[in-house]
Parts: C-alpha cells; sequence; structure tokens
C-alpha cells in the first residue's frame, strides 16, 4: 500500500485526466456521435428494407389471392354462361321441335281431313252411282220381266254381265 | 507495407531491449548473484516510470521536465538530469537544486523544498501516443461513413466492437432510454485501455496502465460519472434503504456509502494489478534466461514467455472489457428506474 501511495504520481494523474477528458470530448464529437448514428442509420434501414420485403411479400400473397379469386369467378362465370347458352340452344331446339311437330300435325291433320272428305265424296257417288244401276237395272228387269221370262232371265244376266264389266 | 514496417521496428527494438541489459562485456564473469540484483533492478526499472524515452542503452529521448516548486514553473529537458551513462546528476535552474532518486521521482536537493511534477514522463508519451491515434483512427472511420454506409479498412474490425459495446456492455446494463448518454465515455474507455495494453505488449517499454495513477484517474471519472448522473432513486437506496427496518436503515447508510467508494476503488486496483502482474510474470520468465544461462533453459523460458505473452494479448483486452462492463454496470446502477 505505501508503495503504490509512493508510486502515485500526480503529474501522470493530472496528465491522464486531461487528457483523457479531451480524448472523451473530441471522439465524441468527431467519431462516436456520426459512427453511432451511421450505424443506427444503417441497422434502421436494413430493419426497414426487411419490413418492406415482408410487406412487398404479403403484398404479393395477397395479389396472388386475388387473382386466384378472380380466376375462379371467371371459371364459374365461364360454367354460368356455357350452361345457360346450353339451356338457350335446347330451348331453340326444342321450341323448333315443338314447332315442326306441331306444324307437321297440323298438315297431318288437314291431309287426313281432306282424305277424308275425298273419301266421302267418293263414297257418295259410287252409292250415287250405285243406286242409279240398281234403278237402271230394276228398271230393265221390270221391263224384260214384263216381257218374256226367258228375255228377262236373260236381261237379268246381262246387265249383271255388264255391271261386272264395269 | 506499412504494418510490416511497424513488425520489422517492433521486433528490431525488441531485440535491442533485452541487449541493452546484456551488452557489457567487462561484467560477463560476475557471478549469478550479480546477474539476478541486475535482472532484478532492470525489471524494476522497466516497470517504472521514466523521465527519458530509452529505447535502448544508447538510444534514449530527452523528454520535458515540468516541475511546480513553492508556486513558480521550472521547465527543462529531462537530459540534464542525467549524465552519458545514464546516471542521474544534479541540475540547477532558477537557484533550486534537483536530482532523480531511486525511484525515477525528482527531488528538491538544495533546501528540500516540496515539489509537484507535471513532467512529460515516458507514460504521458504513451498516453499522447494513445490520444493521437485514438482520434485518427476514430475520426478517420467516422468520416467513411460519409460515402458509405458500410464500414472500411480498419473499421472492420473496430465496427463489431462498438456494436458488441453497445448491445451487450452498455445497453443490458444501463437501460435502453439512458445508454446512449455514457456511449462516449465507455468507448472511449475501452479502447483506450484496450490500445495502451496492447502498447504495453510491445517491447517499446510502455507500461502505462501499470501506473495507479493512471487506473486511479480512468476510475475517478467513473466514480465522478456516477455521481453526478444518480438520479433520486440512487441517492435514496444509499441513505434511506427501502425495504429494511430503521435501525437497519442507519446501519446500512455508511456501509452503501462506503460501496460507492470501493466500486471505482476495486477498478483502479484490479486494472493496475492484473496489468503489472503480468508485466512482472513475463519480464521474470525472461529473466530465467539470464539465470539458467544455457539453452535448454533459455529456450524453456522463452516458450513460456511466448505462450504468456498471448495470454496477455487476451488479458489486455479482457481487462479493458472488465471495466467498461463494470463502468456500464454502475452507472446503470446510478440511473435506475424506480422498480
Amino acid at each position: 500500500m505505501e508503495k503504490l501511495i509512493n508510486d502515485f504520481s500526480v503529474g501522470l494523474f493530472f496528465w491522464q485526466t486531461v487528457l483523457f477528458v479531451i480524448l472523451v470530448f473530441v471522439l465524441r464529437k468527431y467519431a462516436w456521435k456520426p459512427i453511432l448514428s451511421a450505424v443506427e442509420e444503417r441497422e434502421e434501414g436494413i430493419k426497414n428494407s426487411l419490413e418492406a420485403a415482408e410487406h412487398a411479400k404479403a403484398e404479393m400473397e395477397k395479389l396472388n389471392a386475388d387473382n386466384e379469386r378472380v380466376l375462379a369467378e371467371a371459371r364459374v362465370e365461364r360454367d354460368a354462361l356455357l350452361k345457360e347458352a346450353r339451356e338457350i340452344k335446347e330451348s331453340i331446339v326444342n321450341e323448333a321441335k315443338d314447332l315442326a311437330n306441331s306444324e307437321a300435325d297440323k298438315i297431318l291433320a288437314s291431309a287426313k281431313e281432306q282424305i277424308a272428305n275425298e273419301k266421302m265424296k267418293a263414297i257418295t257417288e259410287l252409292k250415287n252411282t250405285v243406286a242409279t244401276l240398281s234403278i237402271d237395272i230394276a228398271e230393265k228387269v221390270l221391263k224384260s220381266e214384263l216381257s218374256d221370262k226367258t228375255k228377262q232371265n236373260k236381261l237379268v244376266a246381262s246387265v249383271l254381265k255388264e255391271s261386272q264389266l264395269n | 507495407m506499412r504494418l510490416k514496417t511497424i513488425l520489422i521496428t517492433f521486433f528490431i527494438s525488441s531485440f535491442f531491449g533485452l541487449n541493452s541489459f546484456c551488452e557489457n562485456p567487462s561484467s560477463n564473469l560476475e557471478k549469478d548473484g550479480d546477474i539476478r540484483e541486475r535482472y532484478k533492478k532492470f525489471k524494476n526499472h522497466h516497470l517504472m516510470d521514466n523521465h527519458m524515452f530509452v529505447l535502448t542503452h544508447d538510444i534514449a529521448f530527452p523528454l520535458p521536465v515540468i516541475l511546480y516548486t513553492d508556486g513558480e514553473l521550472d521547465v527543462f529537458m529531462s537530459s540534464n538530469l542525467y549524465d552519458n551513462h545514464h546516471k542521474p546528476v544534479v541540475f540547477e535552474i532558477n537557484g533550486r537544486a534537483y536530482k532523480v532518486d531511486g525511484h525515477e521521482h525528482i527531488k528538491e536537493v538544495g533546501s528540500n523544498l516540496s515539489l509537484i511534477d507535471f513532467s512529460i514522463t515516458k507514460n504521458v508519451v504513451f498516453i499522447l501516443i494513445c490520444f493521437v491515434l485514438m482520434i485518427l483512427m476514430f475520426v478517420k472511420m467516422a468520416r467513411s461513413y460519409k460515402h458509405n454506409s458500410l464500414p472500411k479498412g480498419i473499421g472492420r474490425l473496430i465496427e463489431p466492437i462498438i456494436i458488441y459495446i453497445r448491445d451487450d456492455i452498455a445497453r443490458p446494463n444501463i437501460g435502453e432510454k439512458k445508454y446512449k448518454r455514457y456511449m462516449s465515455f465507455l468507448l472511449t474507455i475501452f479502447f483506450f485501455i484496450w490500445i495502451v495494453n496492447l502498447f504495453g505488449m510491445t517491447p517499446l517499454g510502455s507500461n502505462v496502465t501499470n501506473n495507479i495513477a493512471v487506473t486511479a484517474s480512468l476510475a475517478v471519472l467513473t466514480y465522478l460519472i456516477t455521481t453526478f448522473t444518480a438520479n433520486k432513486n440512487y441517492w435514496g437506496h444509499i441513505f434511506w434503504m427501502p425495504g429494511v427496518p430503521t435501525p437497519m436503515k442507519i446501519i446500512l447508510a455508511p456501509i452503501e456509502l462506503l460501496g460507492t467508494i470501493i466500486k471505482p476503488f476495486s477498478l483502479m486496483i484490479r486494472l493496475y494489478a492484473n496489468m503489472t502482474a503480468g508485466h512482472v510474470v513475463l519480464m521474470s520468465i525472461l529473466g530465467l534466461i539470464f539465470i539458467f544461462q544455457n539453452w535448454l533453459g533459455g529456450t524453456l523460458s522463452f516458450g513460456l514467455a511466448f505462450a504468456l505473452s498471448l495470454l496477455e494479448l487476451l488479458v489486455c483486452a479482457l481487462q479493458a472489457y472488465i471495466f467498461t462492463m463494470l463502468s456500464a454496470l454502475y452507472f446503470g446502477g446510478a440511473v435506475e428506474e424506480h422498480h
């Protein structure tokens, strides 16, 4: 201890203190402050960049999700449109079919009616002709009957023959 | 290239350093006891502050001596205090006679006046070199940030250390809010101690932190900063410890008050003792070369000294770290918020 006190140099203490205090103040102004602020700035920059990158990534993900959503929506819309088109097509086809059917039916019906009419007309004519013939035959039969029996028979036969020729 | 030159200079000067001890042709046949005595003297001399800047036995630069005697300043070169063989002689100036004693202290021999020695001694020169070196190095480094956000050159080595001091010493010990105002002191004290310690490892004969005055000055600065930046909570814990019974408070107050002085005192002693012990051990092991005086002992002691030098290099940084760390811890205690 005595050696320590003996070795204690006031001059050295003085110079050390003075120089060190000056050193602290000089370095504070010209070195530590600029260095620390530069380091802090850089750290802040790195932090901000990282955050921005993270942000951009999230944004990208959001955009991607949006794209997906839009695509899905488009797909759904396309499907709906296709479905609608198919339905329209089917309805048009069906309508046409129905129309054609009804038209055909109409034509058929009118044809049938015409046929029926013609038939009726023919039947009527036939009836008339048959009636006329019958009357004629009857007249002739009656006439020959009235004159000669054999003749009458002959007549009937001939008439019949004639009618068969018809 | 410049670094290589410096290394070679160190190497050569180290060679001369030990040479200065052994080159004395007439004393080659001296007995072991004499060699031991001489080496002890040499070692003690090496550990002492000096008024001359001695590189080798022949090359020594005089340094200015500034003495405050009896209210008057006496300024002269230290070469006046020694003769050609580096033996102290009496020097008279302004009617006062000075002589260097065995501890390299200047004494007034005429009428035994008390004096205060403000001389630029060898250690002051090294403090000045460190002062200039630090300003050049760190200001240059700070400038390099103006153009580029990344450090250049030596900044690549220093920046991680600065960030380490900030993030692992200042922030956890002082706290996020207040650490910034102490950063300048912590950084300066760390690099100052580290650099002067490293100077001490060179063979230039520097031993700045081996002086109690230097470590005392650093410790006093830590103490002053702690005391003047302390908040109410800190003083409250010293004079009126909360949470203990009143009689205990009365007992604790002087203990706590003493503690505030013991803390920086321990800083002072720790740094001084560690660095001095390292130098003494290293010098003693090197001295074994001259005691063994054979190739085996020489090789052994060289190997041991080399290993110890590596350890000392670690201790240089470690002591700087511990001083900074504990200073930060004391500052942290002084500004701690009430919890």
